[in-house]
């Protein structure tokens, strides 16, 4: 039933596609940029996939384990056919940009906006890209592997330091905080 | 000079006491709910741990109308200047409920997201430990803070005391809430 | 107003009126969480919304990228924190699936009948704060009075009243209580007392008919286009319940209905979760009546801590316990995505592993980020006051939104 979908997806897109695998029972095609409006099209329009519904969109980090260094992962459901698809655009660190499908789905306009804040990738032609999660005025993308857990940004100042061991305000952690002679 | 002021002082040796017992069993909360220590607030306040009992019942949606603020739940930095500024709102005599473990001291959330504790952002009374606490807990810290209520001299939030210290604090630099 | 017969009067002056922005701020009394909207007013008609959220963001996802497999079960727990045994579950299965752990029969039954109670809590919930913020404070304390008795129930069980941390790894922290069985028989007619009392008090009332029906409408195709999932998709008509479609644990073994509704507004929403706690009570009974007495976690030594005499008494078993607890369940490298039926539609949990005792990501499909996602449209054109019952009915959830 669902090998099925692999296979024509694989077939269909078979210039771009990087590469496919079916492990634990979860279809996985991983493609280039440049495919995904395409695919993303097709996987709505087309009545043999008949994917109604962009599930999740998210951004995985393999700082030091893989290059290319970002992984942008869709998953998608169709309830027609009882399938599923997860669709993986691997993108550099350089080139950390990839086309909205925000007017294809709805669902990935709050989405992107999402892996945006996290993971700083540029959704382009999104509607509306600002952060979702963090506030306006905080410096950097939390998610990433490269910011710290504990790189608190306050927003006010506060009456005791939060970790008295180790210094908050300013924020020590390279290019992300403030410039230091502003300090 | 307020009326206190020229009582007689036998009447102002009861005063205190008078206020005091007032204010303790009607506290007017501001539920400043967040997170999931919400859920067990719902559950003080309703049929089975009834903190209406203890005269602390009506949640007034405005901090100029309320005069106990419970921080229930976690408070992260995108929250805090709201949290502040709701503080500040408040019309004395005001106390300050932390509700939880994550609003007393950052809970387990020990990273960027979280305020580790609101007592870095505004002066708490009682703190209210537990992921959530149970409803006794909770009617436990209450109690405790009214008792801490009925200890405070009725001087404490005279006015007039007031505005002399605030004078004379401003003309000489004070250690109390220093910015960073 | 005749304006033909006044027609060349000047007794109409028109006023110059401007739209009025309105927050309704981060903190406010009929926002259940901590979301704040953004409104812009012409009169009581809302002209554009603008939601926005982030302020219960607590880093879940960082935080378990530092945890081990089995410390990461506390922070699920406080995902969607009014049903926190289904994310535990969630989280559980995903992660058997990438060790490739098939769990025990009576593991299953007991998954299956505690998210069923766990989605009775949340549908309570759901509907209390509902009634409670259009009004009808009775309902409210009649839904509390429910939730606290399965709360006992769940406190018997798992030890903790709300966040129970209950599943492990492939299995559960502990059997059910030998007692179960009497304890829940004797809950079920008060239950069912209690939700017809508020079906009572609440599906044919006036009042409460006239703020939810016909408020907060969206078509099924909006909703499937926005990513709606659970009981506002089924409120829109389309027949999607992640129990039925793909089941896991025995909810393939169990007979329900899937509860669908027909114009997809505030009163269908609301007679969903009613209609669909009356189901989980069934498939509760059910579980009880098939469950055989057996182990509750499997016997795989990769995930489950010997027995305390083998820990105590032997080397072997001293180890295993240390390198478990310490170094955490070495997942072989690998992704998977699990998914069950959350309080407001799947809950999916995407995983990645790089072969280590600590997850590399753990990403949380919540269901309740893409409901609120298409508020704006939900809302935009209706009155300042539909935004109650809207918001209520699609159960926003701070921890499961914000994470």
């Amino acid at each position: 039933m669902s090998k099925k979908m692999l296979k024509m997806v694989t077939k269909k897109f078979k210039a771009h596609l990087i590469d496919s695998h079916n492990q634990h029972g979860d279809e996985t095609v991983i493609i280039t940029p440049e495919a995904l409006r395409n695919l993303t099209t097709a996987l709505r329009d087309e009545p043999d996939f008949a994917c109604e519904i962009l599930a999740d969109i998210t951004v995985v980090d393999y700082l030091g384990h893989k290059t290319p260094r970002f992984e942008v992962v869709y998953h998608f459901l169709s309830l027609k056919h009882r399938h599923r698809l997860r669709v993986k655009v691997p993108l550099t660190e350089e080139a950390c940009a990839v086309d909205s499908v925000a007017d294809i789905y709805p669902s990935a306009n709050w989405a992107e906006r999402e892996a945006f804040d996290m993971y700083g990738v540029v959704f382009k032609a999104h509607p509306d890209l600002r952060r979702i999660l963090m506030y306006e005025e905080f410096q950097g993308h939390p998610l990433r592997k490269d910011y710290p857990l504990m790189g608190s940004q306050p927003r006010i100042p506060l009456l005791e330091p939060e970790r008295p061991d180790t210094p908050v305000y300013p924020p020590n952690f390279g290019d992300y905080g403030p410039a230091k002679e502003n300090v | 000079m307020g009326l206190e002021h020229r009582l007689p002082n036998v009447v102002t040796t009861k005063l205190g006491p008078v206020l005091n017992w007032a204010r303790k069993y009607s506290l007017f909360q501001y539920p400043f709910v967040t997170a999931c220590c919400g859920m067990e607030y719902m559950a003080t306040s309703c049929s089975r741990y009834d903190i209406a009992r203890f005269g602390a019942e009506i949640p007034r949606f405005s901090p100029r109308q309320a005069d106990l603020l419970w921080v229930v739940g976690t408070v992260n930095h995108k929250l805090a200047p709201y949290l502040r500024r709701i503080y500040d709102q408040m019309a004395e005599p005001k106390w300050v409920m932390s509700f939880g473990v994550c609003a007393s001291t950052g809970g387990f959330y020990d990273n960027y997201a979280a305020v580790q504790g609101i007592d870095k952002i505004i002066p708490v009374d009682v703190f209210i430990p537990g992921c959530p606490p149970r409803p006794e807990q909770v009617l436990d810290a209450l109690m405790l803070l009214q008792e801490k209520i009925s200890k405070e001299p009725w001087e404490k939030y005279d006015f007039e005391a007031k505005m002399a210290q605030k004078r004379s604090a401003d003309a000489s630099p004070s250690d109390l809430a220093q910015e960073n | 107003m005749n304006r033909d017969v006044l027609g060349t009067l000047e007794l109409e002056v028109p006023l110059n009126t401007e739209a009025m922005i309105l927050n309704m701020g981060p903190s406010h009394p009929a926002t259940h969480g901590t979301v704040r909207f953004i409104l812009t007013l012409d009169g009581e008609t809302i002209i554009k919304f603008d939601t926005e959220i982030g302020y219960l963001h607590r880093g879940f996802e960082k935080s378990c990228e530092h945890a081990t497999w089995q410390q990461v079960f506390p922070y699920t727990d406080r995902l969607n924190y009014v049903s926190p045994l289904i994310n535990n579950f969630g989280y559980a299965l995903t992660v058997e699936k990438l060790l490739g752990i098939k769990v025990t029969d009576r593991c299953e039954y007991i998954r299956t009948l505690m998210a069923e109670i766990s989605r009775i809590c949340d549908y309570l919930t759901c509907v209390g704060a509902g009634a409670l913020e259009l009004g009808a404070f009775t309902a409210f304390l009649y839904a509390i009075e429910g939730r606290e008795f399965l709360w006992d129930l769940i406190e018997e069980v798992a030890g903790q009243r709300m966040m129970a941390t209950y599943a492990r790894i492939g299995g559960l922290a502990n059997d059910l209580p030998p007692d179960f069985d009497a304890k829940w028989k004797a809950l079920r007619p008060h239950l069912f007392y209690l939700l017809d009392t508020i079906d009572a008090l609440l599906t044919r009332n006036r009042i409460f008919i006239d703020r939810m029906q016909g408020t907060g409408a969206i078509s099924a195709q909006d909703a499937l286009a926005h990513g709606f999932t659970g009981p506002c998709l089924r409120a829109t008509g389309v027949d999607y319940d992640v129990r039925k479609t793909f089941p896991y644990h025995k909810y393939g073994e169990v007979e329900f209905d899937v509860v669908l509704g027909s114009r997809g507004d505030n009163y269908d929403r609301y007679r969903v979760r009613m209609e669909e706690m009356r189901q989980s009570i069934r498939i509760v009974d059910q579980c009880l009546a098939q469950m055989a007495p057996g182990p509750v976690t499997c016997d795989d030594p990769r995930v489950i801590i010997p027995p305390k005499d083998q820990t105590y008494n032997s080397i072997e078993g001293m180890i295993r316990h240390f390198k478990i607890i310490f170094e955490g369940t070495q997942v072989p490298p690998g992704e998977a995505y699990g998914y069950v039926e959350g309080g407001n539609g799947e809950l999916g949990f995407y995983i990645v592993s790089l072969g280590s005792g600590r997850p590399w990501k753990i990403k949380v499909r919540p269901p309740c980020f893409y409901l609120m996602g298409a508020l704006h449209k939900m809302v935009e054109g209706a009155m300042l006051a539909d935004i109650i019952p809207t918001f209520d009915t699609i159960n926003l959830i701070g921890g499961e939104i914000d994470r």
